[in-house]
């Protein structure tokens, strides 16, 4: 069976994760291998979820843990 | 997503013994917890400061009714029900919007197309480093529509897995599955062209003989 690119990107995402049937992965790599966008696409979906992955991208605010503990220590006194 | 062991207790045995009197366990409890509380809170806030504020009250109100926890959930999933009700309540006062609106998925019948390239040299992780990359990863997660972010942050940015954050989500797993491959798609099509170009301008600016 062979598929068109368009039809491929569809599948990246779950591809990525791993979840496609045997048999769709198994057309959606034969596809890659010999298609030098889609593999581009893929390559650049995966990189851009590494990046996004990555700790240093959402920082909480500066503070933010010392105002949250201090928060619940007022509500850990009430409860006594 | 790890759900990291307070000290040497289970989580288990930490809500047990918190439950029991030892209140101050709370702190260790909700420590491993506290980005994606937040995370998810600016999700649905947009600004920092009442992202913080719905955290804060989250992670209180999850105290209050911790004895309302059942161990066949997960806690990292049940705080995030929490918080996205807490979000929802601030949002419904403040705006008087009704929550349909908020919530309702755009179309998603169109496919999303992904951005063309003929090859991609990979970039590194310390590339998070400069500023400006950050940047770049931020505003293309905060563009994206409400409904695919809030599947995008859980699963790809604090790495829950596909069950997990239809849980937190409440929303079924062949949603969290089209939701988040949109989200992918958008985020590849917007950011693969702008890193590639700021990578290179910065290698140029770096290495002048290059």
């Amino acid at each position: 069976m062979v598929i068109e690119c368009r039809h491929v990107w569809n599948y990246i995402s779950e591809y990525l994760d791993g979840t496609l049937s045997q048999e769709t992965r198994t057309v959606v790599q034969k596809h890659l291998e010999h298609c030098e966008i889609c593999s581009a696409i893929l390559d650049s979906t995966r990189n851009v979820i590494i990046l996004t992955a990555d700790d240093r991208v959402f920082e909480l605010p500066v503070g933010f843990s010392e105002r949250l503990h201090a928060r619940i220590d007022a509500e850990l006194r009430e409860e006594r | 997503m790890n759900e990291p062991r307070a000290s040497n207790r289970t989580q288990a045995e930490t809500i047990a013994a918190i439950l029991a009197g030892e209140i101050q366990l709370f702190h260790e409890l909700i420590r491993p917890h506290e980005r994606t509380v937040y995370l998810m809170a600016l999700s649905y806030m947009k600004n920092e400061a009442d992202a913080e504020d719905v955290a804060q009250e989250s992670f209180v109100r999850a105290f209050r009714k911790l004895n309302s926890f059942r161990a066949e959930a997960k806690f990292s999933t049940w705080l995030i029900s929490i918080t996205l009700n807490e979000a929802r309540t601030r949002l419904r006062r403040k705006t008087l919007v009704p929550m349909d609106s908020l919530d309702a998925p755009p179309d998603e019948d169109q496919p999303v197309s992904p951005a063309l390239l003929r090859d991609w040299r990979e970039i590194p992780s310390e590339a998070v480093e400069r500023g400006e990359i950050r940047l770049l990863l931020q505003e293309a997660i905060a563009c994206l529509p409400d409904i695919y972010r809030r599947v995008f942050v859980l699963r790809d940015v604090e790495e829950m897995n596909i069950h997990e954050t239809a849980e937190a989500l409440n929303i079924s797993i062949p949603s969290v599955k089209v939701r988040l491959y949109r989200a992918r798609m958008m985020l590849q099509k917007r950011l693969a062209p702008q890193l590639k170009t700021a990578i290179r301008t910065s290698k140029r600016r770096w290495f002048p003989w290059s």
